[in-house]
């Protein structure tokens, strides 16, 4: 197998997890990669700790395990910071991106980083701006391409229109809202340096 | 959801195309393809999002078939079965305690040489109530009469789905069908999959035309009639006889599928079993994960091989025989417990495939992942690791729960 990258998102029910690794997948998929989106299938509620899961590779990925060293783990929550160990099994040279308005320097006394890399963008603000609603997964799907470079920013914009044409064929305001959320995310996602 | 499928079949015109689906949805656009006269259905998790995807077809006029949304799966298998008999393309679908409810009607179906052909997204089965995956549910029904193939991915569970329809309907195997994949970990991931546009598919399939049906009045049959001491011995072993012989015309459809869309099955897949000296025998979902550890071994030179068993019903003992017979070790992994007293079902099929060789591997059974335990790499190559100690000092436990707590 070429070089996987194993994906991990934490949310609450209700903030777009599952919806955000799909997206992802499909996104990765029209760029020709062979991908995996999959939720944690348990006693799911609105509010409670959900997780879901992205494998993307170049070549066809046949792991059918969970994912339990993950490459990148973002938190759609930063409530979710204490009570979920977030940073379990992250590989030694992951990432962590978290939704969050506090400073990188103030969140990394919280985590067990053990020298990895710390990302944030205030993602919750920028949907309430943009979308009108605190749905922060599209806003961090963009800051996740762009850290990690796992997709293009046109494949993103390109493929998430695509999708929420589909979706929303009478709500074009959401659709430029996610656009919009997707492209300042970009711009203001933040390392710890 | 079904509009976006459907534009995704449209979309190929003529030709194939990748998508992102999960297995659920894979599974309801191969119906759709497949557009069969009749579903009857209930939903249940986690396969009702191949009926309920399906359902919207239905309503969306994508499809001529006829939905009938019954009570129970006791009514969804007796309405499948019965439009069958009336001539019908039937189709359903059902999991766990669902494929439990059927199993009257399981035995019926079959023993009419009926050729439905039913999804079954494999789940635990009660109690205590678990939702997720195990081969518990498929394997109650391994003696059914019905033809039983696993699939690994989406893409197999699309593609054996298919397949399915020809092999069920041959005229010399007329047999219903199930084709199964593994509850949440292949039904509710998405993953890339080849998908055949519509017309490459009807092409495959051709026409159903039965040679006889019940509501044939200018040849009119008995179906279901009393059989006592008299003749119900002679009609049940007239359906023993298209179960043997199924294996070669199952390998016939899998090669003409291969050399229309190009992807090859078998009655089982082998990965580096050439030189294989320790291997291990395994259905559905896991074969993808033992196939990393497998390289993962190899890489370390250890001699690791994988038999992956694609078509269970019925078993290709003479086949895997073969196949095993130079290893020094196998262990056999079932995703389900019989509850027999020594292993699980696919333990005992293929310990009875190598009974009369005078060579044979040491064999041992590892009952794994009920009610949808995860298995992951480092848990297979425990296993090679257990085997190459098996081989080596002759010490082996018959049969391990791998994974469970003690």
């Amino acid at each position: 197998m070429g070089k996987l990258t194993e994906i991990r998102w934490h949310g609450r029910g209700g903030q777009g997890a599952k919806t955000v690794a799909l997206l992802l997948g499909d996104a990765a998929l029209s760029e020709g990669k062979y991908i995996q989106a999959f939720p944690e299938y348990g006693p799911e509620r609105t509010g409670a700790p959900v997780q879901s899961f992205n494998r993307i590779s170049d070549e066809p990925i046949t792991l059918h395990c969970h994912v339990k060293n993950p490459d990148v783990v973002v938190v759609l929550d930063p409530t979710l910071i204490g009570p979920v160990d977030i940073t379990a099994g992250l590989s030694p040279d992951g990432v962590v991106i978290i939704n969050t308005n506090q400073p990188a320097s103030e969140l990394k006394s919280k985590l067990n980083l053990n020298g990895r890399k710390l990302y944030t963008l205030d993602a919750s603000t920028i949907a309430v701006e943009t979308i009108g609603r605190n749905i922060p997964n599209t806003p961090m799907l963009g800051a996740l391409a762009k850290v990690t470079g796992i997709l293009s920013y046109e494949t993103l914009m390109e493929d998430t229109k695509k999708k929420l044409e589909k979706k929303f064929r009478n709500k074009p305001e959401v659709i430029e809202g996610n656009l919009k959320a997707i492209e300042r995310a970009y711009s203001e996602v933040k390392g710890d340096e | 959801m079904a509009k976006v499928l459907d534009d995704a079949a449209k979309a190929a015109q003529g030709k194939a195309t990748k998508r992102a689906l999960t297995g659920n949805e894979a599974v309801a656009l191969a119906m759709r393809q497949i557009n069969p006269d009749v579903v009857a259905a209930y939903p249940i998790t986690p396969a009702t999002e191949i009926v309920q995807i399906f359902s919207t077809y239905v309503a969306d006029g994508l499809v001529n078939t006829e939905f009938v949304a019954v009570e129970s799966e006791h009514s969804a298998m007796s309405a499948t079965l019965g439009a069958s008999a009336a001539g019908a393309r039937a189709m359903t679908g059902t999991s766990s305690q669902g494929l439990a409810l059927m199993w009257e009607m399981l035995y019926i179906c079959a023993g009419l040489r009926l050729p439905v052909v039913m999804p079954v997204v494999n789940r635990a089965l009660s109690a205590p109530i678990n939702i997720h995956g195990d081969h518990s549910d498929t394997m109650g029904a391994r003696d059914a009469g019905w033809i039983q193939i696993f699939s690994e991915n989406s893409q197999e569970a699309y593609d054996n789905l298919i397949q399915a329809i020809r092999i069920a309907e041959h005229p010399e195997i007329l047999l219903p069908t199930m084709v199964t994949m593994d509850g949440f970990i292949i039904s509710h991931a998405m993953e890339v999959v080849e998908i055949q546009s519509d017309e490459d598919v009807r092409k495959f399939l051709g026409t159903y035309k039965p040679e006889r049906t019940v509501l044939d009045i200018d040849r009119p049959i008995t179906m279901g009639g009393l059989d006592f001491t008299d003749y119900y011995f002679e009609h049940r072993r007239s359906i023993a006889e298209p179960m043997i012989n199924a294996k070669q015309y199952i390998l016939e459809v899998a090669a003409e599928f291969e050399q229309k869309f190009g992807r090859k099955y078998g009655l089982f897949e082998e990965y580096k079993m050439e030189d294989a000296d320790y291997a291990i025998v395994v259905l559905g979902s896991t074969a993808g994960t033992a196939k990393i550890a497998v390289d993962e071994l190899r890489a370390q030179g250890v001699k690791a091989g994988m038999l992956k068993i694609r078509v269970f019903r019925p078993f290709p003992y003479e086949e895997i025989a073969e196949a095993i017979a130079k290893c020094k070790a196998v262990a056999v992994m079932d995703r389900s417990d019989g509850l027999a007293g020594r292993g699980g079902p696919v333990f005992g099929e293929v310990r009875n495939a190598i009974c009369d060789m005078e060579k044979k591997p040491i064999t041992v059974d590892y009952v794994y992942g009920l009610g949808g335990r995860d298995i992951d790499v480092e848990m297979i190559k425990s296993v090679y690791s257990d085997l190459q100690r098996i081989a080596a000092t002759g010490d082996k436990a018959l049969v391990t729960y791998l994974g469970v707590r003690d």
